[in-house]
């Protein structure tokens, strides 16, 4: 093992990772409001599919982020409606949230099946740390700007949750709700925001696949993505800072997947991933109350202001 | 008194006599009128009690101020002037504060930072660390220390309390609502609680204090209002009040304070628990240690504040929760983490903690309730089918005996009334003659008269030589069933003492882990 392999292995960890990134900040924080998604594979299909039909039409990748934020935002906000005003099951509209998404992306992709993208999101050098030995070129090289934005987003993300009034209102919304609506906080608004934030994201998330790291659309390019962005949650216990070690992790495994297809079978190696994300829950399962401690309290359950 | 109500506000006067007024306000809910016409106001510097048995009224007409719920009649006149009050912010806005029963506050975070949700003016950077310091200066100008920086869940009732106080002192509170606010605390502690209210009332703060207890109302208030069914039955002033009197204005009929009591002869011990540990739902210890036995023909009543290993107990106890460490035996058996089952058939009879949940299936019949336990052997059950003739005749039976109100054997149980889901439970777990009856919190929320019935039938199991183990929150019914009191601190029984000898400052000690009595 030269250092070469290690270091172009930790360089497209970093890539693979940046979905991942993505769609956990923004579960993050659908899930410390109180609300569970697990539609993210399906915003973030819809926002692959979305950003790869903008950035090819319009020919700005910019803009085709853009349309997958906004999509991603809107399939969020359907998530919002039936969970938080109708208060459906979540976890039943948010499986139903991820068929739709992987449904409706087949369906409207077809004639784009395959397609290479005309003007991909660019990757950049960062000027002057790209000059570190080994570091450079693990770190700053090769990268589009989303690795650095959704670092940049996770402190930003963190120091919003844990040191600011909103943040107060977010963690308080999640754990007792009837606690905030007895001193007058909107739940359903910072229900609707925080869910509608993590489709955003989740959004952004798919696109970066279609528009950079690709860049092409394939149906079911997230390729159970999604999932994995569920498990991480819990993974990183809530906390967007824990979200970037623990998403580089799995776009290690991910990428090692294909990496290591020479010498064991590629069907083991398609499994690791999966594989870590179902010990990952076995292990916070036995670990017990020290995981589910950090858990939101009202993680799940529909509020409802007391009426008799 | 004042004047009656009416359209007598010339132009809202600078200096009003009340600070807050409601006025002929009516709320019903399906089925009920929760609230029938009530008048109720509350001066600057005064604690204005509003008395009434659970059911009454109360929490509704309080839950109209803060803006839970909206009036369907009636209006709202705060320092002079009609508002409605729409929500919670609005009710802040207007400097009106609540303490609900079931605190409000979010467990994990610190004091600050739940004092600081959705307090206005609170800076957007590091909110907790401008209002811990603005805490700190209220805690001390009203005499209730806290430190901003514990989480809330590692405090005692009482200090979650002290911050449910500040919190709304800190949003400006002028009216402050404390619902039930003394069934949390030691004796103790309410001294404390009730040194804060009267300074709260030298501060020139109207102060809404619920209750059912007659002994602290006539302590703490200035005046009275008593409730029933929804309607205010008069307003006192404390001074010219007495029990008495209170409790007739409360249940409408005189009311019996002494329950007759046979003299106390113990048998051999039924149940002997043998330094039991045991563990809560998140997995840390909550009973410690536990060492008792209880005797045939006594009520061994066990006291402290909610929270201190009593739950665990009970459930360990009937099987439901598993003993780590020591040993239960119960008529002679080695019964130690043996099922609920098999606890049943030698005779074991548990009146859970939370009816409801536990100690019903709502949506069953009465009469299937009632042979549960029991549905699957004979007579209800023969050849595995249910004899439904049996079934009938005993429930027609049982609900005769103890007096259970149902329109028929066949209502889900659901729709019956917290009562007589009580007696319902206590007729299946009774009528079975146990030699041991565990009863958690058997009165808790019921009115008066089942109350009654409810003592009144623990008092006969012991008179028939059953050993009775009652839990409870209520100090006073400790003192008055109990053979002997055990106090529960922190999952240790800090002492056992004769119920006839017992005195309410040392269990009130006890309770609070201060000291150790040997009896």
């Amino acid at each position: 093992m030269d250092l070469g392999w290690l270091v172009s292995t930790v360089s497209r960890a970093l890539a693979f990772g940046v979905p991942l990134l993505w769609g956990t900040l923004g579960e993050i924080y659908a899930e410390r409001s109180g609300v569970v998604n697990l539609g993210v594979e399906g915003m973030m299909i819809l926002g692959a599919y979305a950003g790869f039909a903008v950035a090819q039409t319009v020919g700005v990748p910019a803009l085709g982020l853009l349309a997958a934020a906004v999509v991603g935002a809107a399939a969020a906000l359907w998530h919002a409606f039936l969970t938080v005003t109708l208060r459906a099951n979540q976890y039943v509209s948010g499986l139903a949230l991820t068929l739709f998404g992987l449904g409706l992306a087949g369906l409207l992709g077809r004639g784009w099946e395959g397609k290479p993208l005309r003007v991909p999101l660019g990757a950049i050098t960062v000027p002057g740390l790209a000059e570190i030995p080994v570091l450079g070129p693990m770190l700053f090289v090769d990268q589009t700007i989303l690795t650095y934005l959704g670092v940049l987003l996770a402190v930003i993300l963190w120091v919003v949750l844990f040191r600011t009034r909103w943040g107060v209102v977010i963690r308080s919304v999640g754990e007792s709700p009837a606690t905030a609506d007895s001193l007058g906080i909107n739940v359903t608004l910072v229900r609707y925001l925080c869910v509608a934030l993590g489709g955003l994201l989740a959004g952004v998330g798919g696109g970066y696949l279609s528009v950079a790291y690709r860049p092409s659309w394939t149906e079911g390019m997230t390729a159970g993505m999604g999932w994995i962005v569920i498990a991480l949650t819990i993974f990183a216990s809530w906390d967007p800072l824990r979200a970037i070690w623990g998403a580089f992790f799995f776009g290690a495994l991910y990428h090692l997947s294909f990496r290591l297809q020479a010498y064991v079978s590629p069907e083991l190696l398609k499994l690791m991933p999966y594989a870590f994300a179902i010990l990952v829950l076995a292990v916070s399962g036995f670990g017990g109350a020290r995981w589910r401690r950090r858990a939101p309290g009202s993680l799940g359950i529909p509020y409802v202001r007391g009426e008799r | 008194m004042r004047a009656a109500a009416g359209s007598g506000h010339p132009d809202g006067p600078p200096e009003s006599p009340h600070l807050i007024r409601l006025e002929e306000v009516t709320k019903s809910f399906p089925g009920v009128t929760a609230n029938d016409r009530v008048t109720f106001e509350v001066r600057p510097g005064e604690v204005h009690a509003l008395l009434g048995e659970n059911g009454a009224g109360k929490t509704t007409l309080v839950n109209i101020l803060y803006g839970l719920y909206r009036p369907d009649s009636g209006s709202i006149v705060v320092r002079g002037r009609r508002v409605a009050i729409r929500s919670p912010r609005e009710a802040i806005a207007l400097g009106v504060g609540m303490v609900h029963q079931h605190f409000k506050l979010v467990l994990p975070h610190t004091v600050a930072e739940n004092a600081a949700l959705g307090l206005p003016g609170t800076p957007f950077w590091a909110p907790a660390r401008d209002v811990g310091r603005r805490l700190c200066a209220l805690a001390e100008r009203y005499g209730l220390p806290v430190d901003p920086d514990r989480r809330v869940w590692e405090l005692s009732a009482g200090e979650q309390q002290r911050v449910e106080i500040l919190k709304a002192l800190l949003r400006g509170a002028q009216v402050l609502i404390l619902d039930e606010p003394t069934s949390v605390l030691t004796p103790q502690e309410t001294g404390e609680l009730f040194k804060v209210l009267s300074r709260m009332r030298e501060e020139g703060h109207g102060v809404i204090f619920i209750s059912h207890k007659l002994t602290e109302v006539l302590e703490v208030a200035d005046r009275i209002t008593v409730m029933r069914r929804g309607r205010v039955v008069g307003t006192v002033a404390a001074a010219e009040a007495n029990k008495p009197m209170l409790a007739r204005m409360m249940v409408g009929r005189e009311v019996v304070f002494r329950l007759t009591k046979a003299a106390c002869t113990p048998g051999e011990a039924a149940l002997s628990v043998e330094g039991i540990h045991v563990r809560n739902d998140r997995g840390l210890p909550a009973v410690r240690g536990a060492t008792f036995h209880v005797c045939r023909g006594e009520i061994f009543g066990i006291a402290g504040i909610a929270g201190n290993g009593q739950r665990e107990l009970v459930e360990a106890l009937t099987g439901l929760r598993r003993i780590e460490q020591g040993k239960v035996r119960i008529l002679g058996n080695e019964v130690t983490n043996r099922s609920p089952r098999f606890l049943a058939d030698i005779g074991v009879a548990h009146v859970p903690e939370e009816r409801i949940r536990m100690g019903i299936v709502p949506g069953l019949s009465v009469e299937e309730n009632l042979i549960l336990k029991r549905h699957h052997r004979p007579p209800f059950c023969r050849a595995g089918l249910l004899h439904l003739a049996s079934v009938r005749r005993f429930a027609q039976g049982v609900i005769e005996e103890y007096g259970i109100v149902t329109s028929s054997p066949n209502t889900p149980a659901k729709l019956l009334s917290g009562g007589n889901i009580q007696k319902l439970i206590l007729a299946r777990e009774l009528s079975g003659q146990p030699a041991l009856v565990l009863a958690a919190h058997p009165t808790y929320g019921l009115d008066v008269g089942a109350t009654e019935q409810i003592r009144d039938l623990l008092l006969r199991q012991r008179a028939g030589g059953a050993a009775v183990l009652l839990v409870s929150e209520d100090l006073e019914e400790v003192m008055e069933l109990a053979d002997r009191i055990a106090v529960m601190f922190r999952g240790e029984i800090t002492g056992v003492v004769a119920g006839g000898e017992a005195d309410r400052e040392e269990i009130g000690l006890m309770m609070a882990g201060e000291e150790r009595v040997r009896g």
